[in-house]
């Protein structure tokens, strides 16, 4: 890589796969004749593979490939796949090609590579049959795995019934070859990898050997409570080492202590590692070759207030080359560096794009049904079961039908040209595609009715691979038959179809943020950068939020000065607009094309915008437990931390300190972790070590949560002598004031220590609460404005957790922050990026499409009965007031078209449109043989 | 995933795409049973995993529970429907669904044949239940929207009796000829067109086209007070025609 943010030429190198992608359909014929068998990489080499297959099911490009042992590439010997394959994809010439590229930016996304448990030969891996990683376990579960989703023990193939998951293998470990941070993930995934092998075997006893539980995400504490209530299942907290192999049953044993049993040694069918994240392969080849610095550990060095930016300008990272990342902050670190490479190339924006040119359509909707059936072989897939010619004279058969042809591959380009050509020809209106499942390939069959010149609505797919010959492979007449009825309910729905169309709207370009903290402010930013008019709401008289109560990280940055230097940007940026001690009156609209009014200062005005982010923000928990609010000297660890930066001379005087942690959270009214609590406290204990060395710091804790990077502060703290006491919630501290020694008062803080077995008594100048992190009154209130969704906690809730987690449900609304879930200052500007990156994707576009199959209203049968507006949960469908009483309206722009209310309508008034009832009847009908 | 990982199954399913499982109305379950299939198979994601966050799986889910119970009225075997939620990663299981459902309905044997019902009283029987769908529909209207979170709880969200006497005592819509005052009002609001409308000739509610919405009753001005409900009695038979002519009250 050469040149400079904004102008980078890049070299890479595409190794061939001895196949030409756009020829290959990604049949598999080819794999089924293939005679090589070598270990399968994608299932961690427990099952084999073929020389020449597809690296996993779902891949992209769906296509194969050759790998290297195969028999012609090292021998010029066998050559079977390139006589199998019908498309003549093969190609044994294909080199290693250059390919030069011109961008503005670079977007690292490496990923991480598994921890390897075999390089220091602990834990018996590679020894031991049946001492397996995550990962390979992983694979063993999945339904696409080495046993088709069994789960099997190496040594003997049969079903392991005790099961032992040890944690924190390669992770917190301070040893040659270990890593010291913690790898955040491996808690929640051995939780689920426990969930799913009770569900294939409800008898399995499965053991988790950890430290700390390390439930810290939104949700997780509840997943935590889910596994640990499963019958036959243990959580061990106990570190543990392999014992040996039992030679006959090729058992593992493993010794951990218990403080009530002591050592133990205990037999397993089957031991699971569950292995850290480390940094990808090759980390520093990647480093160098792109001039970007890596951490301590390996990962990229990362800007603390700029989490996506590597280094060197111009190079942003997304996903766990950050560090351990779990999914939700991988996908959502992807958005940010979206939205930070918009930034840096909007001046540049949509000079690549070009317009695709349709024909114009032709209306046909007068005409009489004109079907055309294109029946598909593909390959040898179809073609080798189904007797494709007798079902081409079938389809002919059928009432509309005009016209039948096969295909070799319908999906080829110039099947898909042959197929427009015959629709313009034959002048056919309808368009039957007998071939593979529309999940695939159904965008490409209506692109080629517009290239047609019909309307892309007219088209069925008939599934006679996926669901018939795939499926049926050992009974050809069965098949044929099916597939003809497959054909024959297709082209009966096909009669029923209707031209749809999708419509544009226009978007309004300004975005609104509503508060005014660091996640809004830094999606507000983000926005106005990328020349997006910003309306930044915010309820207090000055911005900042939260960090205006915060004063350092663990990583050392100054938070009140970023924040002045934040709020110097905001209010300096001429498209941001800042409403401070504002409220909203009221919302409406919808995606493109919101109206919000707002009044600041006795103002009112009404802002129009076509996105919208809530950032509305935490808030601390007010305890009412441990003398909180009786006592003064005791103290939230908020307040602590202004002490700390005010140099309080109480505190920093004070010889003695206790943290309590979780303090109203992780119970019954709040089931939830904070969070941020276990990093802050130790935060706030190193700072006050810094002040005074000779200060007794007590941690009490349940789990410290100091995940990823944190666990080497939890480590330092602990090597600067803060004291880590372990108490369990059913027998919490307590707190009491007393006379102390020399005749002080003193807060005596009683609590069991597990370890010892017995009651300590510490007495403190100072106790520290963390109070837990509570949804702001501001999100609930946004919540009921903006008709968005909270979860049992009070958390915005996210759209999906993976798949869209910075989106609402309702388009055009997105969320970021703490009122998300609690959260470091670093993950919230990486949401907050996130949250711009994913309003980016709306408001960079002058329309929004909106689907032609959604639901409409006819009103002369509505009754007005509201089934339909309970069904929807997009709050698509209203009433209206009409002279024939109240009926139901939908909004084509937010319904999303899964007819829920369809099913729900007593007279079928309100109909999904490209699957009404009549196209659905009429393929239940034409199920059976007329 | 089965499709992909050439799981075999037996032949007799045919499959027929929705966006979302809660798209499948009570009425296709009944036609298809009405066309003389067999067996009637739902498939919908895994519960409480929906991508969209409407969770419509669950309204499948209870309108299997309240078809399966209408089967039972009738007299067909509710194992003939089935309902059963997995992701698409479950492509072995689905395999085993199908054959286990296709051997069930084998086992079962041809529509009604199995169950020892005339063909003439199923088809007359199915025909009667489609026609009283949209008035199902309606008196469930709050339970086919809702979310069973206990499996145990399944059973008890429709019971027999509660179906039975659904269907037995069945409202009906009735228009007294003597209070009458055509004004066609009732006409005008009727979802199904099922109300004989003719100026100053008292209007008639065709039973056949009827689909018990109780639109004519809420709306016939209360000073006629001219539809009545009535259930578990039969409808009097039409005024004939020449005798409708509207005598006006003074």
């Amino acid at each position: 890589m050469e040149g400079e943010a904004g102008d980078f030429q890049i070299t890479l190198i595409k190794k061939p796969k001895y196949i030409d992608e756009d020829q290959c359909t990604g049949c598999t014929a080819c794999v089924e004749y293939c005679p090589v068998k070598y270990p399968d990489p994608f299932n961690q080499e427990i099952s084999q593979n073929k020389a020449i297959h597809i690296y996993f099911a779902q891949a992209i490009p769906l296509v194969t490939y050759i790998d290297d042992s195969c028999l012609y590439l090292k021998e010029k010997k066998c050559g079977i796949c390139e006589g199998i394959c019908k498309n003549h994809a093969i190609d044994f010439n294909q080199r290693a090609e250059k390919i030069e590229v011109k961008v503005g930016a670079v977007i690292l996304a490496p990923g991480l590579e598994p921890y390897d448990p075999g390089l220091r030969h602990d834990y018996g891996y590679g020894q031991f049959a049946n001492v397996v990683t995550s990962l390979d376990y992983e694979r063993l579960m999945c339904a696409t795995g080495p046993y088709q989703g069994e789960i099997l023990r190496a040594s003997d193939r049969k079903h392991p019934h005790k099961i032992a998951w040890i944690q924190c293998v390669g992770s917190r470990q301070v040893i040659p070859g270990g890593n010291s941070y913690c790898s955040g993930v491996c808690c929640t995934y051995a939780q689920k990898q426990v969930i799913l092998t009770k569900e294939h075997d409800a008898e399995a006893e499965c053991t988790i050997f950890h430290n700390d539980i390390r439930s810290y995400n939104k949700d997780f504490e509840r997943f935590y409570q889910r596994t640990e209530s499963l019958p036959g299942v243990r959580f061990i907290r106990s570190y543990v080492s392999i014992g040996r192999e039992i030679p006959a049953s090729k058992n593992v044993t493993i010794r951990y202590s218990t403080p009530d049993d002591g050592v133990k040694e205990e037999e397993f069918g089957l031991v699971v590692l569950s292995v850290g994240l480390n940094p990808p392969a090759d980390y520093t080849a990647l480093a160098d070759k792109f001039g970007i610095e890596l951490n301590a550990h390996g990962f990229c060095q990362t800007n603390p207030v700029d989490p996506m930016e590597a280094t060197r300008p111009g190079i942003f990272v997304s996903g766990a080359f950050r560090g351990p990342t779990d999914i939700p902050e991988s996908v959502f670190s992807a958005s940010a560096a979206g939205s930070e490479c918009g930034e840096l190339l909007n001046y540049r924006r949509g000079k690549l794009t070009q317009a695709r040119i349709y024909p114009p359509e032709k209306d046909v909707a007068q005409e009489e049904p004109r079907i055309g059936v294109f029946v598909c072989h593909c390959g040898a897939n179809i073609g080798r079961i189904v007797d494709v010619p007798a079902t081409v004279e079938y389809a002919l058969s059928l009432p509309h039908v005009a016209y039948a042809q096969e295909q070799l591959f319908s999906c080829a380009t110039n099947s898909a040209k042959e197929i427009s050509d015959m629709t313009r020809e034959k002048g056919l209106n309808r368009v039957v595609i007998a071939a593979c499942s529309p999940r695939t390939l159904e965008p490409l069959f209506r692109d080629t009715l517009r290239e047609a010149g019909i309307n892309q609505y007219y088209l069925d797919m008939a599934n006679i691979r996926e669901h018939n010959s795939w499926v049926h492979s050992k009974e050809r007449e069965e098949s044929t038959r099916k597939a003809q009825d497959l054909i024959r309910m297709s082209v009966a729905r096909a009669r029923h179809l209707e031209p749809l169309q999708e419509f544009d709207l226009p978007v309004n370009k300004a975005g609104l943020v509503v508060g005014g903290g660091l996640a809004g402010m830094t999606a507000a930013l983000s926005l106005a950068n990328q020349g997006h008019e910003v309306y930044l709401v915010e309820k207090e008289s000055d911005l900042g939020g939260m960090a205006r109560r915060l004063h350092s990280t663990l990583e050392g940055l100054d938070v009140q000065q970023y924040l002045i230097d934040v709020v110097g940007k905001i209010y300096r940026h001429p498209l941001v607009h800042v409403y401070t001690e504002a409220a909203i009156l009221e919302t409406g609209g919808y995606v493109g094309n919101f109206a919000t009014k707002v009044k600041s200062r006795g103002r009112v005005m009404e802002i129009k915008h076509g996105a919208t982010l809530l950032a509305t923000g935490a808030e601390e928990y007010r305890p009412t437990e441990y003398l909180y609010g009786e006592d003064e000297r005791v103290v939230t660890n908020l307040e602590l931390e202004e002490q700390i930066a005010g140099r309080d001379e109480r505190l920093v005087g004070a010889r003695s300190l206790v943290m309590i942690q979780c303090v109203g959270c992780r119970n019954a009214e709040r089931n939830y972790c904070s969070r941020v609590c276990c990093s802050h406290s130790i935060k706030n204990a190193l700072n006050l070590k810094a002040l005074n060395p000779q200060m007794d710091i007590y941690i009490l804790f349940r789990d410290m949560r100091t995940y990823g990077y944190y666990e080497d502060y939890y480590r330092e703290a602990a090597g600067k002598e803060v004291r880590f006491i372990r108490y369990e919630p059913t027998d919490p501290p307590e707190v009491e004031p007393a006379v102390g020694e020399e005749g002080l008062g003193v807060l005596r803080v009683t609590v069991t220590d597990p370890i010892l077995g017995k009651r300590l008594e510490i007495d403190a100048d100072v106790v520290a609460l963390a109070a837990a992190v509570i949804p702001s009154a501001g999100s609930q209130e946004a919540a009921r404005l903006f008709k968005v969704n909270s979860n049992p906690d009070g958390f915005f809730k996210e759209a999906h957790v993976k798949l869209r987690p910075v989106d609402f449900v309702a388009d055009g609304i997105y969320l970021c922050g703490m009122a998300h879930y609690p959260k470091f200052i670093t993950e919230t500007l990486s949401q907050a990026y996130a949250a711009a990156g994913r309003a980016l994707t709306l408001l960079s576009h002058d329309t929004v499409v909106a689907s032609g199959s959604v639901c409409e209203v006819n009103e002369r049968k509505c009754i007005g009965c509201g089934a339909c507006i309970s069904a929807c949960s997009y709050g698509a469908i209203e009433f209206r007031e009409t002279r024939q009483g109240k009926k139901a309206v939908v909004n084509p722009v937010i319904c999303k078209g899964d007819g829920l209310c369809n099913a729900k309508c007593p007279t079928g008034a309100i109909s999904l449109k490209h699957h009404t009832d009549e196209e659905i009847l009429s393929q239940i009908d034409a199920a059976v043989q007329p | 995933m089965s499709g992909v990982s050439r799981l075999q199954y037996t032949t007799e399913s045919r499959l027929i795409r929705v966006m979302c499982s809660g798209r499948v109305d009570l009425a296709f379950v009944f036609r298809a049973f009405l066309k003389g299939t067999d067996g009637v198979f739902i498939g919908g994601c895994r519960l409480n995993e929906c991508n969209y966050d409407t969770h419509g799986n669950y309204h499948a889910l209870n309108m299997v529970l309240l078809a399966k119970r209408i089967m039972e009225h009738i007299g067909l075997s509710p194992e003939r429907l089935r309902v059963e939620f997995m992701s698409s990663g479950d492509g072995i299981r689905f395999a085993e669904v199908m054959s286990e459902f296709g051997r069930k309905v084998k086992e079962l044997g041809p529509l009604g044949q199995g169950e020892g019902l005339d063909e003439g009283i199923l088809k007359s029987k199915l025909a009667e239940i489609t026609r009283l769908i949209p008035y199902i529909k309606m008196a469930k209207k709050e339970k086919l929207g809702s979310r069973l979170s206990n499996p145990e709880r399944y059973a008890d969200l429709f019971t027999r009796d509660e179906i039975d006497r659904l269907l037995r005592e069945v409202t009906s819509y009735y228009i007294d000829p003597a209070k009458c005052q055509a004004c066609m009002l009732c006409a005008r609001r009727c979802p199904a067109e099922a109300i004989i409308s003719v100026k100053n000739q008292i209007h008639v509610i065709d039973q056949e086209k009827c689909i018990k919405c109780g639109t004519c009753f809420e709306v016939c001005p209360d000073r006629f007070g001219a539809v009545k409900e009535i259930s578990g009695v039969t409808v009097p038979p039409p005024i004939p025609e020449g005798e409708r002519t509207v005598v006006r009250k003074k």
